[in-house]
């Protein structure tokens, strides 16, 4: 009888000590969680990918119900999401400010001159740690793809050597930010149309020499921006889209168009969106 | 065997992921990245150590005196388990910080095979608690840098130029397949 009734009780009374001591440590243990937390973790679409910056959504909800992170912080879910959320942490989502991703660069094989002819790998990350890439710009795009391929959204092609991005497709998950060796994808306001497409930081004689769209530092944006929006730094113009009213005087006074429209697009980059 | 004998051992020779094939599935499933590499390597050589004590101390205490020992895989099961929940609950409210770092990786350790292969092989092997304790470091450190090793060769192999039918998976076994007969090199260490 003793051979039934033993392991019953060990096996029953360890099961019994543990569920126990379980329950003692769950209380004695027990960590205040906002209720705010669950629901915006219910709000959110739950696909843990990361593109907010935190760990998965669990780690979003408790930044976003903390006020670390706005009701925007999900990027995929776009303004839906948000408005939920927004409902949740009652605050006003309407001017919910959709990002999206630009390459700050326009010098494709026409435009830009090479150092070298590449022929390895095709990964930018991997052509970028061969003297800075094939361009003899060394801020410009490689044209390898990275970002097309590790964009999930449809939303990047190679055009002429480099990346172009449609903004319909872009949901900010900042993947191809990430993984651009060149630092060129940049977020930007999804309804500004004036974009400085270069990244030079070479005096303007230099860029001159090796791209024919580059910014050569004349500053004739600054000057004649209504609301001084521009900046200049290191050779370099930098519009702030907050001032930024959309007036387009850059785009047209840039000498090397190196100030694009961005609502304006290509045939070849319509084709390619179309099919 | 000295204590050194047996780090050596678990760490190298008997390496529980390379040369006993123990704990693979974490093996291969957190091994995108180095930075979830470590957090799982710290969280089960925590857990390992803890579990591996206190099954010890079941058997001999408990087990053995009622000579239940054919009950010893399901109640050091019901250990570990327990285990892992407390020190997830304990973990939370002591030190915030490092529970958001090992975050999922805890709760995915109830699973792992090589926590409950070390439990036993330890009362195999007749050791000491003190034996044991070394053993299960050991066999943490091992799983660790098997962890850390294969995390480095797959950050790598994800820029390389990898033939589609061996992408992902494929060539993640096949190197680990490689690893583990270099590791073999390490027979007749001790």
């Amino acid at each position: 009888m003793t051979n039934i009734i033993n392991p019953v009780v060990v096996l029953g009374g360890l099961g019994l000590l543990f569920g126990v001591l379980l329950s003692i440590a769950s209380k004695v243990f027990v960590v205040e969680v906002d209720p705010k937390i669950e629901e915006v973790l219910n709000a959110l679409p739950g696909a843990n990918c990361g593109a907010c910056g935190y760990p998965g959504c669990a780690g979003c909800a408790a930044a976003i119900a903390q006020g670390k992170a706005p009701v925007t912080a999900c990027t995929i879910g776009g303004q839906k999401v948000a408005e939920n959320v927004a409902d949740i942490m009652g605050v006003n989502a309407a001017q919910m400010d959709r990002n999206v991703a630009v390459v700050l660069c326009q010098g494709d094989c026409e435009k830009a001159k090479d150092k070298y002819v590449y022929q390895g790998l095709q990964d930018c990350r991997i052509q970028a740690t061969l003297a800075g890439g094939q361009k003899e710009c060394s801020y410009g795009c490689l044209g390898c793809g990275s970002c097309f391929d590790v964009c999930e959204f449809n939303a990047i092609r190679m055009i002429n050597g480099i990346a172009v991005i449609n903004k319909e497709n872009c949901t900010a998950c900042n993947k191809c930010v990430e993984i651009c060796p060149k630092k060129i994808i940049e977020m930007v306001p999804y309804d500004s149309t004036a974009i400085v497409k270069c990244k030079s930081e070479d005096p303007g004689k230099l860029v001159r020499g090796y791209c024919s769209t580059g910014c050569i530092g004349c500053q004739i944006c600054v000057k004649n921006c209504p609301t001084e929006a521009f900046s200049f730094e290191n050779n370099l113009a930098r519009i702030n889209y907050d001032k930024c009213i959309n007036c387009l005087v850059c785009v047209e006074k840039c000498p090397t168009n190196a100030i694009d429209n961005s609502a304006i697009v290509s045939e070849e980059f319509a084709r390619e969106f179309a099919s | 065997m000295s204590l050194f004998a047996i780090m050596v051992s678990t760490i190298l020779v008997n390496n529980y992921v390379f040369a006993r094939f123990l704990g693979i599935c974490p093996f291969l499933g957190v091994s995108n990245k180095m930075e979830t590499a470590t957090g799982m390597g710290f969280a089960v050589t925590f857990v390992t150590t803890l579990a591996s004590i206190i099954t010890y101390i079941i058997q001999k205490s408990i087990l053995d005196t009622l000579g239940l020992q054919y009950l010893q895989t399901i109640v050091f099961i019901l250990v570990i388990a327990s285990l892992v929940q407390f020190v997830e609950l304990a973990l939370k409210k002591i030190s915030p910080g490092l529970y958001s770092a090992m975050g999922v990786f805890l709760p995915l350790i109830t699973t792992n095979c090589m926590v409950l292969g070390v439990a036993i092989l330890n009362i195999q092997e007749g050791f000491t608690l003190l034996q044991t304790t070394v053993n299960a470091v050991g066999a943490s450190l091992g799983f660790f840098l098997a962890l850390i090793l294969i995390a480095a060769l797959r950050e790598k192999m994800d820029i390389a130029d990898i033939p589609e039918a061996l992408a992902g998976f494929p060539i993640t076994l096949i190197a680990a397949g490689l690893m583990s007969i270099a590791f073999t090199g390490f027979a007749g260490l001790v």
